[in-house]
């Protein structure tokens, strides 16, 4: 089975910024794969070469098998797209958008308009120019969800969508996820988003891919909150490889440990007696936060680049 | 009044946002009327011949139409005469000015940011109507000094400069109004402009019933533009019209402040009607997407240049009359071809006018493509199976044969109404729409200049627009200014036959034809080639 996305080291400039530099990005057929990284990371300009919109300047980029740039009205047919920031023209319905839109794609489900209309709650007989951004990304995600294709490529589609129809979103996702055969590119910075729905991730920062892989794989790389009460003060914690953030008041314990230092942490404990015990499992936020942190520590001039 | 905190603030925004487009148009509505006075005062040296002139022009029913009464002979008279269309823009510009500080900035969401910080909840209105109040009587005072420098009458030069002032202001209030009536500016600008349109009607049918010894003379005092051409510039100064307008102008503004209490930020008080729930089943291509976006524009130029044609093909005949009894005109126009020599002259003139204002509605309908990139509306629509090429054709299918349409629609009327007044439509209307549609190249080239900046240098697709005003600089004051016969060259206008009237030939029409495919081609080129969107 071929990927659907594969790009390897692609590199995009605008002027003197380089908004990729040697990105790659894998995403399987028929999974869910979350794309993250900060504004002006470069999810929107890979999405944009993905569509063939954008040509790199170097590096190789396949989608659906074919070549962005040159087979894009064909494979345009087996794709929907929801920009970040979606724009309609303000005298048409939202209504005329949707079907617009699915029908210069090549067709669209008219139950499943239906149904996603009244799950998202939308009018689609409003005037797109009085809809708020929220029900601006409405019609697009309606649009997209409704067109009967192989890819999803959802550029921050939860962007001015309150909580609830967050929840939808979700929801039906996860009902993609059970349809075969049907792959979703979710770029995003809602890391809560991301773990929710996604198979696998891929993490870049200033145009460069700094992690990929499963979510079980990315965990191992995060550590583990654990604040407990012992029956005594402990001892020698603070030897234990892996273990940081070291905080002690006579017999409460609070730290942060590496999953490979997790089980030698914890006989420690368990050899003074443990009486109560929370850990907190490690989350991508802390993944996240770490590798920016860190690179951003690094390189003194902070990413500024735009799309 | 805390409604009103930070006025002075949005004022001074709003002059500095329109710092280049508020004296451009003050200074160009304050310096025309020079041209009148100083043309009246070459052609009509004495008050005889100014006399005889007059006379034969009261009467004219397409001067009362377009200018209004002529109400004596003094210069002044004919001077205010002569501009009498322009209070009707100065309402124009007025109206539109005062929605796009209000409305727009509504509508664009940048008027909630605004609300939100100090400012009062009238003060955005307020500041509106304040600055464009301003700017008319700016324009009023610059008029009044330029007509004195022309040796006109201090008075009449004041109250002459108040006449447009005034129907600023008239209008300036109708547009506030306007602006608190629909959510959106396209229906706010509809509005205004119909109001507009109504009061120029009204004073049209009053003055021509007047000159008539009809009935409906009155007619006139219901249009703010009759009221204000009441005031008589160097005829009697009629003040107390200037302060009647000026407090017509503080109600309605009171009126707009009124509605405007009663309805909430970014709401209108009429109720936007829905559209349909799913779309109508020719809505599947680009080209119906472009019909859809491009069809309000394309019918109000067609109609626009229709209205004009008709007051251009009624004015052709009174063209030649104005030549009775004047030895010295008549001499200069026999040279010239006589009669049917001026007539000709003055249609071909007229064409090539209306070819320019064809032109820029094929520049607008070509950038139309990118404001759609810019805008990020084209995105969604190429990330379909839309092809680049066939979406950029969709939207040029308008600014080619949509302005070959507004062009043959203006060749109609004209050719219409000058061959009923002539007595001979059949040939008339035949020669006129020739002389309309042999414009076409030279429109194609300036749509296709735009479409090579579109294409080939995204970032300055607007210098479509200055392409078009080096052609209509050339083609007003070229001869003129006495410039360089190659320089005038550069301007596809002025290698179009000057019919009706000269021979047609048709070299020209092919060479304009191939530069404009050739500047075409390159910018669809370019456009396949490049980045979608550059911003």
């Amino acid at each position: 089975m071929t990927d659907a996305v594969r790009t390897q080291a692609l590199v995009k400039a605008f002027g003197h910024t380089r908004a990729l530099d040697g990105l790659d990005l894998t995403v399987r057929t028929g999974e869910v794969h979350g794309f993250l990284g900060p504004n002006g990371a470069g999810k929107t300009t890979t999405i944009r070469i993905l569509l063939g919109l954008m040509r790199a300047d170097a590096g190789t980029a396949r989608l659906l098998g074919g070549d962005p740039w040159h087979d894009a009205t064909a494979l345009h047919r087996r794709l929907a797209y929801v920009p970040g920031d979606v724009t309609l023209w303000p005298n048409l319905s939202g209504g005329e958008v949707i079907d617009l839109l699915g029908r210069l794609r090549g067709g669209l489900d008219t139950q499943r308009r239906a149904d996603l209309l009244e799950r998202f709650d939308l009018d689609p007989r409003k005037k797109a120019r009085t809809y708020s951004k929220g029900n601006r990304q409405k019609v697009a995600l309606i649009a997209a969800l409704a067109s009967d294709v192989e890819l999803l490529l959802l550029d921050e589609p939860t962007s001015g969508l309150d909580p609830l129809m967050e929840n939808v979103f979700r929801e039906v996702i996860r009902e993609e996820q059970q349809r075969v055969g049907r792959t979703v590119l979710l770029s995003s910075h809602i890391l809560a988003e991301v773990e929710a729905l996604c198979d696998r991730v891929t993490i870049i920062r200033s145009g460069r891919t700094v992690e990929s892989g499963s979510l079980a794989e990315l965990r191992h790389l995060t550590r583990t909150s654990i604040q407990a009460e012992l029956a005594g003060p402990p001892s020698g914690l603070d030897d234990v490889p892996g273990v940081h953030n070291l905080h002690i008041e006579g017999s409460r314990v609070r730290f942060d440990v590496d999953t490979n230092g997790l089980d030698a942490a914890l006989r420690h404990l368990t050899a003074v007696g443990v009486r109560s015990l929370i850990s907190q499992p490690p989350t991508l936020e802390e993944l996240f936060l770490r590798h920016y942190q860190q690179t951003q520590a690094a390189e003194e001039r902070p990413s500024e680049l735009s799309r | 009044m805390n409604t009103l905190t930070g006025t002075g603030k949005l004022v001074r925004l709003i002059l500095r946002r329109d710092r280049l487009l508020m004296p451009l148009w003050i200074l160009f509505i304050g310096v025309v009327p020079i041209s009148y006075a100083s043309t009246f005062a070459t052609l009509y040296p004495t008050a005889a011949a100014r006399q005889q002139f007059a006379s034969i022009s009261a009467p004219n029913a397409t001067f009362v139409a377009l200018y209004g009464r002529l109400y004596g002979s003094s210069l002044g008279e004919l001077v205010t005469w002569r501009a009498g269309f322009i209070p009707v823009i100065i309402g124009l510009i007025s109206l539109l000015t005062v929605i796009r500080h209000t409305r727009v900035e509504e509508e664009s969401g940048r008027r909630e940011l605004i609300g939100s910080t100090v400012a009062g909840r009238n003060a955005g209105l307020a500041a509106a109507l304040i600055a464009t109040f301003g700017a008319d009587l700016v324009l009023a005072a610059l008029l009044a000094l330029v007509m004195m420098g022309q040796h006109l009458p201090a008075a009449g030069s004041l109250s002459l400069g108040l006449e447009f002032a005034a129907a600023g202001w008239v209008f300036a209030a109708i547009g506030g109004v306007a602006a608190q009536l629909t959510d959106g500016a396209g229906g706010a600008r509809g509005i205004g402009i119909s109001v507009l349109g109504a009061a120029y009607l009204l004073r049209v049918g009053g003055d021509l019933s007047a000159q008539s010894g009809g009935a409906f003379s009155w007619l006139s005092w219901l249009s703010p533009i009759g009221w204000v051409q009441r005031i008589r510039p160097y005829g009697g100064d009629r003040w107390p019209i200037v302060v009647l307008v000026a407090g017509m102008s503080a109600v309605i503004a009171a009126a707009a402040f009124a509605v405007s209490a009663r309805r909430d930020v970014g709401a209108g008080l009429l109720p936007t009607r829905p559209g349909p729930d799913s779309a109508a089943p020719y809505l599947r291509t680009p080209l119906a997407l472009a019909w859809r976006l491009h069809r309000g524009l394309l019918a109000s130029w067609t109609a626009g240049l229709a209205v004009v044609g008709v007051v251009l093909g009624g004015v052709a005949n009174g063209i030649g009359n104005l030549l009775q009894g004047n030895r010295s005109l008549e001499d200069l126009f026999t040279r010239m071809g006589g009669r049917s020599g001026i007539i000709n002259a003055y249609l071909a003139g007229m064409m090539s006018l209306l070819a320019l204002l064809a032109a820029a509605y094929a520049i607008q309908a070509t950038l139309r493509l990118r404001s759609e990139e810019t805008s990020g509306r084209a995105e969604p629509v190429l990330a379909t199976a839309v092809g680049r090429l066939q979406w950029a054709s969709s939207h040029l299918v308008f600014s080619i044969l949509g302005s070959a349409a507004v062009l043959l629609g203006a060749g109609l009327t004209t050719g219409l109404t000058y061959g009923l007044a002539s007595g001979h439509p059949g040939r008339e209307l035949l020669r006129v729409l020739g002389a309309a549609m042999v414009q076409v190249p030279a429109v194609w080239v300036l749509a296709a200049v735009a479409v090579a900046l579109v294409g080939l240098l995204p970032r300055f697709a607007v210098a479509s627009w200055g392409a078009l005003a080096l052609c209509l600089l050339f083609g007003l004051v070229g001869a003129a200014l006495q410039l360089s016969h190659w320089l005038l060259d550069i301007s596809p206008f002025s290698h179009i036959p000057k019919v009706p009237g000269a021979a047609v030939s048709v070299t020209p029409l092919l060479r304009l034809l191939a530069i404009a495919v050739a500047l075409g081609v390159g910018g669809l080129i370019g456009l396949r080639n490049r980045d979608i969107p550059i911003t």
